[in-house]
């Protein structure tokens, strides 16, 4: 009864700050209605008994992502109206009917495909404690999934520091500028 | 859900705060006296007009650290399951260096960061 | 849940630490020492995929599933695994000379492109959704960078950005479709979902948008169409030395990884989903071959040539069969060579940073250049599939293993696109030999160096010697895949 409850006032959250998302003209309301997406979203998780999906939700999408996004959004300028323009014509009146499409697709087929046994709950799975059952299984069977992941994150470390840095004095003056510098222009 | 109670502590103090604000705001204007005037109005009083937009971008050097915060707190969120589960599994030793590999591989990203001067705030 | 401490099999994932520990070892020496002389990170990237092979050698008579059920060993895995580091190291021989002559030689490209091998192979051997999806998240993640390495060159902005951004588009499709897996089956693990999908209580109507999913965010890996808008311009604005290890490597990990997934976890499903994969086949190659005689860029014809080739590749899926897997692996692994023989060939084209990129700079070069000329032409008669080279094996053994599945109407699709396409393929060649060279005065050679000429050499070399006397390496394919996917 009262993860229904939940639900209810949460699921409507989440569908209409996802919609003021994409309606906002301004780059940074989007990233404020974001933010109460996600956390919607994580209220979610958590009436579903995945108690620690719902914190890392709040840790790290409505914390440190919202963040980042909003760092790029400063960086870029929020007044570039003209990047709202459309290239191609009825581009936005195609992508809507396509996407309406494929989302009435999806809740039809999960409406019609809903099992209450299929989708218990993860009482067996919580039966130690979510945060325990979650690490037991992490650093047992996914433990090599787990280890990638680590590769993952340097690798988006590295990416983001050579895409984002701007070059040092002492590097412009070193051995590196001959083989860093300005590449040549095709 | 039975364990909703739990949540109840975090129901009280929200619905506390929110009231706080409210009543706050809500007896200043009941006191206070009304006598709007256009000049009260614009954003100062006194002093300079405001000239141009409220907006400016911001230097890419935030994005870096920004982005660097990201990656550490996806690895300290695997470290809370880690924790509290490292004294009941068994070998222990295994599950330490399963740990001790992930950060490890992590500190190269930071060791590198660090010596690529990427840390300092670049002027 | 009682708590099973995992078993680590080191053997099975030695090829993978090899190139990690060589990829972090080559960030920490780039970090340590910036002004390192790049030949030295070069030999050592070498080394490690050396290193790496051996390791893969070493696993030859293995075949087993580990690390808890989320890696394959098996011929296939292997096979994937000597494709791309074959490709690995064609790809560091014709970037060294091309990265320092456009400016672009900073030492974090190694380590990314290592970390990006050690992604594509995981792919080419996760028996597990988790693993995949990771595997080409840290190979996707590791190009998005290497495409907009050249940082003060627009159009490799604008490719990283199209690639990133349609790229995570893509990623979040797959993940959907590994979730609504889970949810129907309730594993990530191949083997289990493929026993799962075949109860008759796992909702099929799930399964199918799942299986559309995932096949959604593989089709955006190996640039099929409708999804391969991406690709013509990442491949041509990334340093070219990278456009050959997407076009070799990231096709090569992506296609396997489709294909172990769709076999393997979805083979049950094969009948609902092989109609939808011929159209997607059958368009790939039509709109790759159809678009590729429009191009005036070479880099941009070849983006498209590859899409035509993903639609070949495609072929050996839509088949379903164990001659379809082995056709597959022969093909991507010519194609691989070949495809890096061409962009080499790109490379020597001119000295200095500026490649001839339009096809007009090309008209007369194999007058003046023979040797040159000569092998730029093996590698376009490949791409065309032409006898003697590798590329009309390849397409001999994908056609038959699609007549042995019955698949007519899609081989003589298959011939008559490749009818088309030979056209841009032969009319480039007739460019480069009949028409008059241009006058001496001001024009640029070409810049062959040790390392490209070695390069060119064995492309060229593999390419006559596989179309020639491709037996032993066809029985290799077939020996990878004769005892099917393993798990």
């Amino acid at each position: 009864m009262s993860e229904t409850i939940v639900f209810l006032i949460a699921g409507p959250i989440a569908l209409g700050s996802a919609l003021f998302i994409i309606m906002s003209k301004n780059a940074v309301h989007s990233a404020l209605w974001l933010i109460l997406n996600l956390m919607a979203l994580a209220v979610l998780f958590v009436d579903l008994d995945a108690q620690f999906l719902g914190v890392v939700q709040f840790i790290i999408y409505a914390g440190a992502i919202m963040v980042l996004f909003l760092f790029v959004i400063m960086l870029l300028g929020v007044t570039r109206e003209e990047l709202l323009g459309e290239a191609i014509p009825i581009q936005r009146v195609v992508s809507g009917i396509l996407g309406v499409a494929l989302a009435g697709t999806l809740v039809w087929i999960l409406l019609n495909a809903y099992d209450e046994s299929a989708f218990g709950s993860l009482a067996g799975a919580n039966s130690a404690g979510n945060v325990q059952g979650l690490g037991r299984l992490l650093f047992s069977k996914y433990i090599f999934p787990f280890e990638v992941t680590s590769i993952l994150l340097i690798v988006a470390a590295i990416g983001a520091m050579i895409l984002a840095r701007g070059r040092t004095e002492e590097e412009s003056a070193s051995e590196v500028e001959r083989h860093s510098g300005e590449d040549v222009r095709l | 859900m039975s364990y909703y109670w739990q949540y109840g502590t975090l129901g009280a103090l929200t619905a506390v705060g929110g009231a706080f604000v409210v009543i706050a705001f809500l007896g200043n204007r009941l006191m206070r006296p009304r006598k709007p005037r256009v000049e009260k109005a614009t954003t100062y009083e006194c002093g300079m007009d405001p000239v141009g937009e409220g907006w400016s971008n911001t230097h890419i050097r935030y994005y870096l650290f920004a982005f660097l915060f990201v990656i550490f707190d996806v690895e300290s969120v695997f470290l809370f399951p880690w924790a509290v589960q490292l004294e009941k599994l068994r070998p222990q030793g295994t599950v330490l260096v399963e740990m001790i590999v992930f950060i490890g591989i992590l500190a190269i990203g930071l060791l590198y960061a660090w010596k690529k001067k990427v840390l300092e705030w670049v002027k | 849940m009682p708590f099973v401490a995992p078993h680590i099999a080191w053997h099975g994932i030695a090829p993978e630490l090899a190139l990690v520990g060589g990829a972090l070892v080559a960030l920490l020496i780039d970090a340590v020492k910036p002004a390192v002389d790049r030949r030295f990170l070069a030999g050592l990237s070498l080394a490690t995929i050396g290193l790496a092979a051996w390791f893969t050698f070493d696993l030859r008579d293995t075949r087993a599933v580990i690390m808890q059920g989320t890696l394959a060993v098996d011929g296939v895995a292997l096979f994937g695994r000597l494709i791309l580091l074959i490709t690995a190291a064609m790809t560091i021989l014709i970037s060294y000379h091309y990265l320092s002559r456009r400016r672009i030689h900073r030492g974090e490209y190694y380590p990314l492109l290592l970390l990006a091998t050690s992604g594509m192979t995981l792919l080419a051997a996760s028996n597990d959704l988790l693993l995949s999806f990771l595997a080409i998240e840290t190979l996707s993640l590791a190009l998005y960078v290497m495409v907009g390495f050249a940082r003060r060159d627009e159009k490799s902005q604008e490719g990283a950005l199209k690639y990133f951004l349609l790229g995570a588009f893509s990623s979040a499709f797959l993940l959907y479709g590994i979730a609504l897996t889970y949810g129907a089956t309730g594993s990530t693990q191949l083997s289990v979902i493929s026993k799962q999908a075949a109860v008759a209580s796992v909702d099929e109507r799930l399964m199918f948008v799942a299986v559309a999913m995932i096949a959604v965010g593989f089709a955006f890996k190996v640039a099929a169409v409708p999804f391969h808008m991406w690709s013509p311009d990442a491949y041509q604005g990334a340093p070219t030395s990278v456009t050959g290890f997407m076009a070799a490597g990231t096709k090569a990990a992506a296609f396997i990884g489709f294909f172990r997934v769709f076999l393997v976890a979805f083979g049950a499903l094969q009948w609902d989903w092989r109609p939808v994969l011929w159209i997607v086949a059958v368009a790939t190659m039509a709109v790759g071959s159809l678009l590729a005689i429009a191009q005036t860029d070479v880099k941009r014809m070849l983006a498209y040539s590859s899409i035509a080739h993903a639609g070949y590749v495609l072929i050996g899926l839509v088949a379903a069969n164990r001659d379809g897997v082995s056709a597959a692996l022969f093909y991507l692994l010519i194609y691989a060579v070949m495809v890096l023989g061409a962009f080499a060939a790109v490379i020597v084209s001119a000295p200095g940073g500026s490649e001839r990129l339009s096809l007009a700079e090309w008209g007369g070069i194999g007058r003046r250049y023979p040797v040159f000329g000569g092998a730029m032409t093996l590698f376009l008669l490949a791409l065309a599939g032409l006898p003697p080279t590798s590329g009309f094996t390849g397409k001999f053994l994908l056609f038959a293993a699609a007549i042995k599945a019955h698949e007519n109407a899609l081989v003589v699709a298959a011939t008559i696109t490749s009818v088309v396409a030979a056209f841009f393929y032969v009319r480039l060649i007739v460019l480069i030999w009949l028409q008059d060279p241009p006058p001496d005065d001001g024009h640029p050679g070409i810049g062959p160096t040790p390392a490209l000429i070695t390069s060119l050499g064995i492309a060229a070399a593999a390419t006559i010697v596989f179309g020639v006397w491709p037996q032993s390496l066809i029985d290799l394919a077939r020996n990878a895949i004769s005892h099917g996917f393993v798990g």
